[in-house]
């Protein structure tokens, strides 16, 4: 559990990512709902062979504490996001009339 | 902005960076070797607590101890699916594991010889690790830093049974008492040891910090840990193997002697008797376990086929 494990002789420093074909099972994200009234939100990700056992898995690795009581799961592969790159979302920014704090009200007019 | 532009100022901003982001290859490359040591960490621990679920006192310590051994589990989970998100796979990572090639912690190359070790790892093992995954909740991957959320609330508990497996050694019999104060005498050090080599010899210590990825160094965070520690000890009535421990009046902190930095090099390197032990009951249970895997695919295949029939 030490995060400080000093570099050793035979230690492998090259970049490990594409070296090593995957053959295990597919990804699933998680997404648990805390409480009924709540949304699902994501939790984390996992391997399962299908949907089923995606559920059992999700229930061990992410609900041992009764932090939900539904869980959803999702292959990986079937979420399409957003390129967070700025402009995308930036236009927003250029449009602060969009929020109530752009207007000024008269304080004697009182709560709005 | 060019990504990079983007990643300075990510980090400058106390930020998150997430995965889609641009990010240097030296960062991404330092975060999965740290990330996969830490999961590694996490998988391998559970060998030397699992060794004594079936010698367990009694049958609440039993449920316990295996509630604490499957949170290791979950927490080796959490930390994978975080290295993942950086483009390695859980099958690469699993190989370089098996095959030595990347390394975990070496406070797990240590045997538990009797059931006040156990209580001795919760209190000085997961305690030193609380005090380090405190610090990485604020690291500057987003990721990480989610893991690093989730496991240090549950990671508590395992302290705190810790403790409390001591509490009853230190109200129990003269010869309970001595087993105790045997297993501190054994874990103090190794444990000091788990925060790593001090500053000024820590490779990574400097451009970790500059990135974030790191918060707090190793020399203050053993600080931290000793001075958290040296009064629980006291309250249990049992002594620290260091003749040099003393309080330091002016800075408010406890003083410890010479670490002994051969031994943990020695470790490190795989000298320790049980390292490679701890590799092949991994190898073992991974391939013991294929059946259970086919089982479980073909299961899913059967199935899948069923409803497109």
């Amino acid at each position: 559990m030490t995060y400080e494990v000093p570099e050793i002789p035979g230690e492998q420093t090259e970049d490990p990512t594409g070296h090593h074909e995957e053959h295990g099972w597919p990804l699933w994200e998680v997404f648990v709902r805390p409480k009924r009234g709540l949304n699902h939100s994501h939790a984390g990700s996992l391997h399962a062979p299908d949907a089923e056992a995606a559920v059992q898995n999700a229930r061990d690795a992410y609900t041992r504490r009764a932090e939900g009581i539904s869980v959803w799961v999702v292959p990986s592969a079937a979420i399409h996001a957003s390129d967070d790159s700025e402009a995308m979302f930036e236009p927003f920014e250029d449009r602060p009339y969009r929020h109530p704090t752009f207007y000024d009200i008269p304080d004697e007019v009182g709560q709005m | 902005m060019t990504g990079e532009d983007r990643f300075l100022e990510t980090i400058a901003a106390d930020d998150k960076v997430e995965p889609r982001d641009w990010m240097p290859d030296g960062y991404r490359k330092t975060l999965i070797r740290q990330i996969a040591q830490h999961a590694h960490s996490e998988i391998i621990g559970m060998q030397p607590e699992g060794n004594w679920i079936t010698r367990a006192p009694t049958l609440m310590r039993k449920i316990i101890l295996m509630a604490k051994v499957q949170d290791e589990a979950g927490h080796g989970l959490y930390l994978y699916s975080a290295a993942e998100t950086l483009g390695v796979s859980r099958d690469e990572l699993q190989h370089l594991l098996h095959t030595g090639q990347q390394k975990y912690s070496s406070i797990f190359n240590y045997p538990t010889l009797s059931w006040a070790d156990i209580g001795a790892i919760g209190w000085l093992v997961d305690g030193a690790a609380i005090v380090n995954q405190i610090a990485l909740q604020s690291t500057s991957y987003g990721p990480y830093a989610r893991a690093m959320v989730r496991i240090c609330k549950e990671e508590s508990f395992h302290a705190r049974q810790g403790y409390s497996i001591l509490l009853a050694l230190s109200r129990g019999s003269e010869a309970q008492r001595a087993m105790m104060q045997d297993a501190i005498d054994r874990w103090w050090w190794p444990s000091l040891m788990m925060f790593g080599p001090p500053d000024v010899e820590s490779t990574h210590t400097e451009q970790s910090m500059e990135w974030k990825i790191k918060r707090v160094t190793n020399d203050e965070l053993r600080q931290q840990f000793v001075d958290q520690t040296v009064p629980q000890g006291e309250h249990l009535g049992v002594t620290f193997p260091d003749p040099d421990l003393t309080y330091d009046e002016g800075s408010g902190h406890w003083m410890i002697g010479d670490i002994d930095w051969d031994e943990f090099w020695a470790v490190v390197k795989g000298d320790g008797r049980l390292s490679r032990e701890r590799i092949a009951a991994k190898v073992r249970a991974w391939e013991e376990g294929a059946w259970v895997r086919e089982a479980a695919a073909a299961y899913a295949e059967k199935v899948s086929l069923r409803r497109t029939a």
